[in-house]
């Protein structure tokens, strides 16, 4: 009796102290998560590996690109499954054939390119793999219009530093939209797809017309592109830390891991 | 007071610094990125082998729930895990449907941004703390002289020894003070060289832009959602050694022990040649 009391109470004590002792760390790890100073100093950790991957790779280095064979059999859908605003919704029941992208902002030779004229450019195709943030990875092919050549036509600015894309889907009650500095905007695989698996891209997958960066996670690849932006200035952007998951759930920037 | 006089005070010094500061080191930044990298798991609760891997495909690994109970699914062998893995309780006793509950992660409720920050700082910690102590390790003369298996230990019959002492838990006669044995030395080379590298390469093979930079790493893991399983299993046996760590110091002396980490001495009360063995 004396025996099995103590030994409860034993029992007791040690998992008091060893809930007590994980539930102070915790919660010190929680205050510290609420820190401003605290996480800002872990943001310098996002600038460092920026920096250690632009260090290890030129700017056009390739993402790993695939053969047919490894093709996700079903490519997850995630975000947005259609576009909504009633422009978009008008351009997706007459099959897109008056819809125009727009490019403007800091570029000497602002344009409305439609999807015929879009497809009509040299185009690259590439097996690519689409990491989301959450984890989870599907291979596809993507076939589209680099968005160098676009920038070219369009004549960027050389002080414009970022490319924005507006979307024409809204994701809970604000407006999706993306950006990603000029580099990225350069690379070879920075494409503006149109096709997917060898057929037109499919409306869930981001028609008419998707961002492919193929060294970023998948949050970055902004569907329903309705208008290309060059700036110099994220600031003036909606939430201002340059994309919709950047300002709604405090995603980095940069989404290179 | 006889006993006592027939003892003698042996004082050895033990760790150096640079292995104190690494041990203590680790201790608090390798249980950040536990703690982090499950709640970053919490956010996709399933794992693949291959290059791809999504909710459309065959995952050999899955933490989740029925909605009133959780589960934890290994290959086709499912065992329900509800108050702990896939369904626990809340700050508030509100039911949360995720795979490690809150005790577990940082932060305690889900932020994949916040997890996914304090993951990718410490990391940097972790890797330039181990690169720092392999290179000290390799010029002060810890490998050679402590961790080196010497052809005379290579004996099945010394290992079959060490393993039936190991698993009855008695550790105190026949081991000498300043080696460590068979045992020790298998399992700290195995996490030194392989474990610890293993996560951080397996870590590195995830990012996408590293891809660009190393593609070399995909193949050598077999694709990222390879290298993400294996990145998994590794904290998993990591979590292994951590626990029979402990256990083995509180067997050998957890008071001597941890002084002896903190302050490199290390004393004993023995007879001659009885000295208790180095966690």
């Amino acid at each position: 009796m004396t025996d099995d009391y103590t030994s409860f109470r034993r029992r007791d004590l040690l998992r008091g102290v060893t809930l007590g002792s994980s539930a102070l760390i915790l919660s010190g790890c929680d205050a510290m998560n609420e820190n401003a100073t605290f996480r800002s100093a872990l943001r310098v950790a996002e600038k460092l590996n920026q920096a250690t991957h632009r260090t290890l790779t030129d700017r056009a280095t390739l993402a790993p690109e695939f053969a047919i064979s490894d093709i996700s059999p079903v490519f997850k859908t995630n975000g947005s499954l259609t576009g909504t605003s009633t422009d978009y919704l008008a351009h997706l029941q007459n099959n897109f054939a008056d819809w125009r992208l727009r490019i403007d902002g800091m570029v000497a030779n602002p344009m409305d390119i439609g999807l015929k004229a879009l497809r009509a450019m040299p185009a690259r195709t590439q097996i690519t793999r689409h990491d989301c943030v959450e984890g989870w990875s599907a291979i596809a092919q993507w076939q589209g219009t680099p968005l160098r050549r676009l920038l070219q036509q369009a004549q960027l600015s050389p002080r414009a530093k970022f490319i924005v894309f507006h979307c024409a889907d809204n994701y809970g009650a604000r407006p999706y939209y993306e950006s990603i500095d000029v580099i990225d905007a350069f690379h070879p695989q920075t494409i503006l797809a149109w096709g997917m698996n060898g057929e037109t891209l499919p409306v869930k997958y981001g028609a008419p017309v998707r961002l492919r960066v193929e060294r970023q996670l998948g949050y970055k690849h902004a569907k329903y592109v309705m208008r290309i932006e060059a700036t110099d200035d994220l600031s003036k952007f909606h939430g201002g830390k340059g994309g919709y998951w950047e300002d709604v759930g405090d995603y980095e920037y940069y989404a290179g891991i | 007071m006889d006993a006592a006089q027939n003892m003698t005070q042996d004082v050895a010094k033990r760790h150096r610094l640079s292995t104190r500061i690494w041990h203590w080191l680790n201790a608090f930044v390798a249980t950040i990125l536990l703690m982090s990298g499950l709640m970053i798991f919490n956010a996709h609760p399933q794992l693949y082998w291959g290059d791809f891997g999504s909710r459309e495909d065959y995952a050999w690994l899955q933490i989740d729930d029925t909605r009133t109970t959780g589960f934890v699914r290994i290959g086709s062998a499912r065992v329900e895990t509800t108050g702990v893995f896939g369904l626990s309780l809340g700050s508030n006793d509100n039911v949360r449907r995720v795979a490690f509950p809150r005790w577990a992660t940082i932060p305690t409720g889900y932020d994949l941004a916040a997890a996914r920050r304090w993951h990718f700082a410490f990391a940097w910690v972790f890797a330039l703390g181990l690169t720092v102590f392999m290179l000290a390790a390799l010029f002060n003369g810890h490998i050679r002289k402590d961790l080196h298996v010497r052809r005379a230990e290579w004996s099945a019959a010394a290992i079959w020894t060490d393993i039936k002492n190991h698993a009855r838990l008695s550790l105190s006669p026949g081991y000498r003070l300043s080696n460590y044995n068979i045992i020790q030395k298998f399992s700290y080379i195995g996490v030194i060289f392989l474990l610890l590298p293993l996560l951080i390469l397996t870590g590195i093979t995830m990012s996408p832009a590293m891809n660009a930079a190393w593609p070399w790493l995909l193949d050598l893991f077999g694709g990222r959602q390879s290298a993400r399983s294996l990145h998994f299993i590794a904290a998993f046996l990591l979590v292994l050694f951590v626990v029979a760590h402990l256990i083995m110091v509180l067997l050998s002396g957890p008071i001597n022990g941890i002084r002896s980490m903190i302050t490199r001495r290390h004393v004993t009360m023995s007879k001659p040649d009885h000295g208790g063995e180095l966690p």
